[in-house]
């Protein structure tokens, strides 16, 4: 099928996606707290804040600890750029964008993993007791969610019997009974797991407590300021919209163009931004009824992800 | 308030009564430590120390409390002009230990033999010598640029390191610094180091006419408006002889009550907020706008001020029966969310647990004591009016942060509970009775409040012409905050914010 669409349009499209994650990944954190405000009882800000605080954030002074060295300024980038590739390679709207082939689903995942470990070494580059704190507790929980992570691709990648996304989607468009097979619902479970992990979300962390000894996340990147804090909003933003929406097409695949035109691409856009929407939506509700678990707690349910994984293996490959 | 006719265990030879409930007596510093071992194996407790400059010479004030029934003790120690200085309890009680380190550093009464000769109150960059509460005190001195660091107590070994926190922290919260010794995540010894805000109040009382004190009193602490007023109004009332009519003992109850109310209500907000649960903080901070709307329509004003008046209470209503049962059951809908999330109660049970033993050790106060199964609770130990309805003080023995969110939702519906009564028992309206007949007076007073942080004391000497010579606070705060570090043995360090908020103690009151 990829081999339908002309240069220019494969193009097109990974521009249309990166541009999509930029905007769309600041509108899904506004739209999850608007959600969460009012089921809540709350008014809240509006779903555009997020996007006018990078805004005001970017315009602010930056200031940079006195004894850091050059990765505390780098940290921020990797994590844009990282995402941003991502988001170029990804078959998001369409199975077949650009660099379509260098899309495999190890190398998408661990993109995003390369910028959780710059921050975490622009933590440890400050020197402070919270960056080093926040640091270390960031690692520990991205050690136990790793292998969780890495065994449910696994999983998702045994019945295409390739880990290339393209394919993935494609062989689940052309049979649709792979989506509710055991591994699929298993990985699937798995895999929302690790995006909460990852994303530093409820119950694993709160990224609105102001209690900075609790802050995992947080804490990490408590040094930024400024361009460089707008920089990080922005790539956590994107980090969150770019998994959710890979999480939108490898199991709810249907809406995505297969065929090149533009009509099929208004449509893919249309059913991607709702998928997201309605995920963010449901996301946000999970988070205001659980809690913060305490933190020796999260390499429990981390390890709880990861049996759901070697389970979504076996059965795919008992099953095949 | 009619005394008791029993007189305490232990009271020492010469005491003569003093005021409500109260005797007093004048024991040389030799003397001392005996006279307070009576008194305190006879079961009291050391509430207050107050050092005194008098025109005659030095001289420090010791309260025993005990209850009920309701017993009042003080020990006047007159000390040498020329060096003054008291054997130390510290070996009897721990907040004594407490209290004199803070009047060697206000007064330089030097305690003797203490086992922790180094400052409290006063930081490092005051100059030595420099005594704020002596009559020739004068103007404040210029601070020492570079006094040096404070000392902590080292802390050594594999893998140890220190997170230092504060005094200015993220949020609304008062300044403090935190220093913690951690291994890992696990806390191996946490420091609080206060008095940032130390304002001088007690010196602000002196020479003020009574009923210009009351004001002061109601800002020492601003979420205990009348905690403190109470307690300085009935300090004054017992120094005048001033009797305080029934219906204005029935109001100012009530308005205790609703100071507790408010605040638990916000705790139990707080608490499940410092586990990520915005849900039921979000509930809990409207019931709590709901009640602060109330306590305006009661007293005029959000926070209670001005209900409690010299001699009386102003009140332009009290809350009624409809208004008290949509405050219940607003906040049984808040415990029941709370109660039914797994993860809320996962989190609360058994982090930083403060035994019993302990609690008692450091004389821990109010709900952070009665989590830890002490039984003291000022309403039942010393009353302020005989015939307020009776009722059990709330009391669980875990000793951890769910005991202490536990007592403050029992002591949520036996407030409400103690409301309803009180609404029948007198008139919903008092306008602000003006200072009454008074009887004997003995021109020293106390008053003791159990406000929603614990139990309130406030103890002022009138000088010759009437004004207020020496006002001495203690805020429950001073007492409890030792405990918070005991607390936090075995808990790990993203959990002390919930540990801290369980306690949730007041800056303000501790610094004054």
């Amino acid at each position: 099928m990829t081999s339908t669409w002309s240069v220019a349009a494969d193009a097109a499209i990974s521009v249309l996606q990166m541009a999509g994650v930029v905007l769309g990944g600041p509108l899904l954190v506004g739209l999850m707290r608007t959600v969460r405000c009012r089921l809540e009882g709350r008014v809240g800000p509006p779903v555009r804040q997020p996007l006018l605080d990078l805004r005001k954030l970017a315009r602010r002074q930056r200031t940079r600890p006195e004894h850091a060295s050059w990765i505390f300024g780098l940290a921020p980038l990797l994590l844009v750029a990282t995402t941003l590739v991502v988001a170029a390679v990804a078959p998001l709207l369409a199975t077949g964008p650009a660099l379509g082939w260098s899309a495999d689903l190890f190398a998408v995942v661990y993109l995003l993993l390369l910028g959780s470990v710059a921050l975490a070494l622009g933590g440890l580059d400050t020197g402070t007791a919270f960056g080093g704190m926040g640091a270390s507790r960031a690692l520990t929980i991205g050690a136990v969610a790793e292998p969780a992570l890495l065994v449910s691709i696994l999983a998702l990648s045994v019945p295409a019997h390739s880990s290339n996304l393209p394919a993935i989607i494609s062989g689940s468009l052309a049979h649709p009974l792979w989506l509710a097979t055991p591994e699929r619902l298993l990985a699937l479970a798995a895999f929302v797991i690790v995006i909460v992990a990852e994303c530093g979300r409820l119950p694993v962390d709160n990224p609105g407590t102001h209690l900075e000894l609790t802050m995992i996340h947080e804490a990490m990147v408590l040094e930024y300021s400024g361009s460089d804090l707008a920089l990080i909003k922005l790539g956590e933003s994107m980090r969150l919209g770019v998994l959710v929406a890979l999480f939108a097409v490898l199991f709810v695949p249907w809406g995505i163009a297969t065929s090149p035109g533009p009509e099929h691409l208004a449509v893919s856009l249309v059913s991607l931004v709702a998928k997201v929407a309605v995920l963010g939506v449901g996301l946000a509700a999970f988070e205001v009824g659980v809690a913060k678990l305490r933190l020796f707690r999260v390499p429990e349910l981390m390890a709880g992800a990861f049996v759901l994984a070697v389970l979504a293996v076996l059965s795919a490959l008992v099953l095949a | 308030m009619t005394g008791a006719i029993v007189s305490p265990a232990g009271l020492p030879a010469g005491a003569e009564p003093a005021g409500s409930c109260r005797w007093a007596a004048v024991v040389e510093p030799d003397a001392l430590v005996p006279a307070a071992a009576a008194l305190v194996s006879g079961g009291m407790r050391l509430a207050l120390v107050s050092g005194h400059d008098d025109p005659v010479g030095p001289r420090v004030t010791y309260l025993f409390t005990s209850g009920p029934p309701d017993h009042r003790v003080e020990l006047h120690v007159p000390l040498e002009p020329g060096h003054p200085c008291v054997p130390t309890l510290a070996g009897l009680s721990f907040q004594g230990s407490r209290f004199e380190r803070e009047m060697a550093d206000l007064f330089g009464f030097e305690p003797l033999d203490h086992p922790q000769k180094r400052r409290l109150v006063l930081h490092q960059h005051w100059p030595d010598g420099w005594y704020p509460m002596r009559r020739d005190a004068g103007p404040m001195p210029a601070l020492v640029a570079d006094a040096g660091q404070y000392p902590f107590v080292p802390v050594e070994g594999t893998g140890v390191y220190e997170i230092p926190v504060g005094p200015v922290h993220a949020g609304l919260i008062e300044p403090g610094h935190f220093r913690f010794w951690v291994v890992g995540e696990t806390i191996l010894r946490m420091k609080a180091r206060l008095w940032f805000v130390h304002k001088g109040i007690e010196k602000l009382f002196e020479h003020r006419e009574p009923a210009d004190g009351l004001g002061l009193a109601e800002k020492i602490s601003g979420d205990s408006a009348v905690g403190h007023g109470l307690a300085y109004c009935q300090a004054v009332e017992d120094a005048s002889g001033i009797e305080v009519p029934a219906d204005a003992q029935v109001l100012r109850a009530a308005l205790l009550e609703l100071e507790r109310l408010y605040n638990h209500v916000a705790d139990v907000g707080a608490l499940c907020n410092d586990v990520g649960f915005g849900l039921a903080n979000a509930w809990a901070l409207s019931l709590r706008e709901l009640l602060l709307r109330l306590n305006a329509d009661v007293t005029g004003h959000r926070l209670l001020r001005g209900g409690v008046v010299l001699g009386g209470a102003a009140v332009h209503r009290l809350p009624t029966a409809a208004e008290l049962t949509e405050v219940s059951e607003r906040f049984e809908e808040i415990a029941e969310l709370a109660r039914t999330s797994a993860f809320v109660m996962e989190r609360f049970t058994g982090t930083a647990t403060l035994s019993e033993a302990n609690a008692a050790d450091l004389g821990v106060v109010g709900p952070a004591g009665r989590a830890s199964g002490l039984a003291f609770d000022a309403r039942v130990s010393h009353p302020h009016w005989d015939s307020l309805p009776t009722f059990e003080p709330a009391r669980h023995t875990g000793g951890d942060v769910l005991a202490r969110y536990l007592v403050r939702t029992d002591e949520i519906r036996s407030s409400l509970g103690l409301l309803a009564g009180l609404a029948g028992l007198g008139p919903s309206v008092c306008p602000a009775a003006g200072a009454g007949a008074g009887g004997a007076a003995s021109r020293s007073g106390v008053g003791i409040v159990e406000g929603w942080r614990g139990a309130i004391v406030h103890r002022i000497e009138l000088d010759s012409a009437g004004q207020l010579g020496r006002v001495k606070v203690v805020d429950p705060s001073f007492l409890n905050w030792p405990a918070v570090p005991v607390s936090l043995a075995n808990t790990i360090v993203p959990d002390f914010p919930l540990a801290n908020k369980s306690f949730n103690l007041s800056y303000a009151g501790n610094d004054l």
